[in-house]
């Protein structure tokens, strides 16, 4: 038992440091922490910057331009671009669909994708729910028949999340309808250019067009943009799903919300005093900071298991629940700390260099979208429910 | 970053458990419940020739352990097996004297605890007196856990403004013993001007250590209790059937068993946070957290692992009873969960 870093785990936490330091614009950062509203040029400015450092591809080995680096350098990553406030890297291309390439897209597909992921060429989105698979995914109903040299796609995805900016999808198709349903399922990647894709945006409860539909009428896509074989796509989709759950447990978002929420008490006034001198306010935030010091312990013994070979298991599931109530718990204290200012919502201030001036402190509004927006947290990435009964089957084998 | 044991702590758990569940009984620990010593002293033999006690201390102090992870390895074996032991007393009373006499086996106690200082280490109200170089203490001391057994009684009491440790004769005292909820004996102390030998002028420091010691080593017997109570409740919705079904394919229980998993491990993690900082500056920030969330989780444990059980959880017969009162009194003892996150608020405000 050590719960120190190794020497070089340091070492590789100050250049990373030093890195931000150096290579993190402000612009981006104050964005972030301001909770002010991200473009895609935003993204794709910080991808290139980590690009340009061969920092992008984290969860990519080395021979297809990824770091290489273990599941502790990966935590640090991720606990370090946090904490300085990084634009997320946008997961669909990078974290999600670039495994499942590299462990069963032909050499073509390889060779062709993941430098263009890599580059900025490609903006992917992910393609799985639809309006009738959600939790229960393998109910997909949006088909995909031979035609030729193409696949014909009739149906519908929703959730796609940030499908507005993407040039490339990758969906989940049903190409049979024999056997079980998880068997007919297949693996398709869709450039969203041809004619018969449609995007129409959903707006959520936080006001933002933040997912989408995406219809897709007739669409001829090449048979060479199947991925691996026909009707095996769930297993690929399985396997998506395991890497969609590394760093599930949203440790360091929720230290950076942690931090905001001290930072905004600290300055609310109550009765008089800041209102984190308030007992019960205080009560509640202390719980929460305890709850997250053993959750960020349980996530490095998920972590020290993985880079010691273990695959990470049903371990995500647990993960998933405590990390995603903690988040929405720091959310709504968030919330509540900004007392009647929750209440105002002027959607245009939400910009960069916006000459509308926020109603109140500035931290108000975006606390109130952020509490709406994590709702989502324990819905999406399979349900808290979901999670519950993959613990109950896995762990409990009830 | 590791967090598995080393071969020593592993061969220690492995058999330690090995011991334990060849020894361990319901009815044996309520036997020595009503007994006079309050524990079973054969089982305490055996874990004082396995060099138990030894892991509790450092090669200064004679034994071979000390650190935080081998204080975790031992109690949550003790814990598992639901023993009552005055294993914790070893351990407090070993970081404020001799550690010598605790490894070869012998028991002692500390009474600090007052009738009125709750969870407060700073309220003393016994007082020491000076007369002719020889020290006598008078007033009451609370919940001393096998007060009647002990061989060293460690007393805390005021001298000059401060609050020192003497050592008392157990029979210069007059004692009100008792059985305790979840098993052992505990008495309530009464000093009229007991003679007494001063051990440390200025004890509080000493006393913050011991307690922090004695906390984890507790936190590590409450997480051990979960993972016995975690099994138990899981075999019984396996194999409990009603409906025509066993229990557990209901998705309201199993539900809540996997929130009551999700929370054990959260406990562990806690453990390990304290049991990994116990010898560093942040160590009194980790006794409250830990203690916070040990006593929120041991409450919940407790709570839904009767629940689930049903009427069969209630009984004292069966096996759970015993564990479930044991891991309740966890926070009735060294600051419950509100006592601590009162303690973490300012500690972390500081």
């Amino acid at each position: 038992m050590d719960l120190s870093f190794t020497p070089d785990q340091q070492a590789f936490r100050a250049e990373l440091r030093a890195f931000l330091n150096e290579n993190l614009p402000a612009r981006l950062s104050d964005k972030v922490r301001r909770g002010l509203r991200l473009t895609k040029q935003d993204y794709e400015d910080w991808h290139a910057i980590l690009n340009a450092r061969g920092w992008l591809g984290v969860n990519w080995p080395v021979e297809h331009g990824g770091t290489g680096w273990d599941a502790v350098q990966r935590h640090i990553f991720e606990e370090e671009t946090t904490a300085a406030h990084a634009p997320r890297i946008v997961p669909f291309g990078i974290a999600m669909l670039g495994p499942v390439l590299m462990a069963f897209g032909n050499d073509a597909q390889k060779a062709h994708y993941l430098p263009r992921i890599l580059n900025g060429d490609d903006w992917w989105c992910q393609g799985y729910s639809e309006p009738g698979a959600g939790s229960d995914l393998a109910n997909v109903q949006t088909t995909a028949m031979r035609d030729g040299d193409h696949y014909v796609v009739n149906g519908q995805k929703t959730w796609t999340t940030l499908g507005q900016h993407a040039n490339m999808i990758f969906c989940l198709v049903r190409t049979s309808k024999e056997g079980k349903k998880q068997e007919g399922i297949s693996f398709l990647l869709i450039d969203m250019n041809t004619p018969g894709v449609e995007v129409r945006p959903i707006v959520l409860i936080d006001g933002e067009p933040e997912v989408n539909e995406v219809w897709f009428s007739d669409v001829r896509v090449p048979v060479e943009n199947l991925v691996g074989e026909e009707n095996k796509g769930w297993t690929y989709a399985k396997y998506l799903l395991t890497h969609e759950r590394t760093n599930i447990a949203g440790v360091g978002f929720a230290r950076a919300g942690l931090s905001a929420l001290k930072r905004i008490a600290g300055e609310q006034m109550d009765g008089g005093k800041p209102l984190i001198q308030n007992p019960f306010f205080a009560a509640k935030v202390a719980q929460v900071e305890i709850d997250l010091m053993a959750m960020a312990t349980t996530n490095l013994r998920t972590i020290a298991a993985a880079a010691a070979g273990q695959a990470p298991g049903a371990e995500s599931s647990m993960l998933k629940v405590k990390g995603t109530v903690i988040r929405q718990t720091i959310n709504a204290l968030t919330r509540q700390a900004v007392g009647p200012y929750a209440a105002p919502f002027v959607s245009e201030a939400l910009d960069e260099g916006s000459n509308v001036e926020p109603v109140g402190p500035e931290a108000a509004m975006p606390a109130t979208q952020a509490y709406f927006n994590n709702r989502k947290l324990s819905i999406y990435g399979g349900s808290n429910e979901v999670q519950r009964q993959i613990i109950s089957k896995a762990i409990l084998e009830l | 970053m590791d967090f598995r044991l080393t071969d020593e702590r592993q061969m220690l758990q492995d058999s330690l458990r090995r011991y334990l569940t060849d020894t361990v009984t319901p009815d044996g620990i309520a036997a020595a419940t009503d007994g006079e010593a309050g524990f079973d002293r054969t089982v305490w033999d055996g874990l004082v020739e396995m060099g138990v006690p030894a892991a509790l201390f450092p090669e200064e102090q004679g034994g071979f352990g000390g650190a935080g992870f081998d204080l975790m390895v031992v109690f949550e074996e003790l814990g598992r097996a639901g023993l009552p032991a005055p294993l914790l007393e070893t351990v407090l009373v070993g970081s404020l004297a001799s550690s010598e006499d605790l490894i070869a086996g012998q028991v002692a106690t500390l009474a600090h605890a007052e009738p009125s200082s709750r969870y407060d280490l700073s309220h003393v109200e016994t007082r020491a007196e000076q007369a002719d170089g020889a020290y006598q203490l008078t007033g009451r001391k609370a919940v001393v856990p096998y007060a009647s057994a002990t061989e060293t009684l460690l007393v805390s009491a005021r001298l000059n403004d401060k609050i020192a440790l003497f050592q008392v004769q157990p029979d210069a005292v007059q004692m009100r013993d008792y059985p305790l909820n979840g098993g052992g004996r505990a008495s309530e102390i009464m000093l009229d001007g007991a003679a007494a030998q001063l051990v440390q002028e200025d004890a509080m420091d000493a006393l913050h250590t011991a307690f922090a010691r004695a906390t984890a080593a507790q936190c590590a017997e409450a997480l051990g209790l979960m993972e016995a109570i975690k099994a138990l409740t899981v075999d019984y919705l396996r194999n409990r059937k009603q409906f025509g079904q066993p229990i557990g394919k209901f998705q309201a229980l199993q539900h809540r068993m996997a929130d009551v998993l999700i929370e054990i491990e959260q406990a562990r993690s806690a453990v390990i946070n304290l049991c990994g900082h116990l010898d560093g500056p942040e160590r009194d920030l980790h006794v409250s957290a830990t203690k916070n969330l040990i006593g929120r989780t041991a409450k919940l444990v407790v709570e839904e692992s009767i629940q689930m059980h049903g009427g069969i959880g209630m009984t004292q017969e069966y096996a759970l009873g015993h564990l479930a009162k044991r891991l309740t009194m966890v926070d009735h003892r060294f600051g419950d969960a509100d006592h601590h996150l009162e303690r973490f608020i300012r500690l972390a405000a500081a």
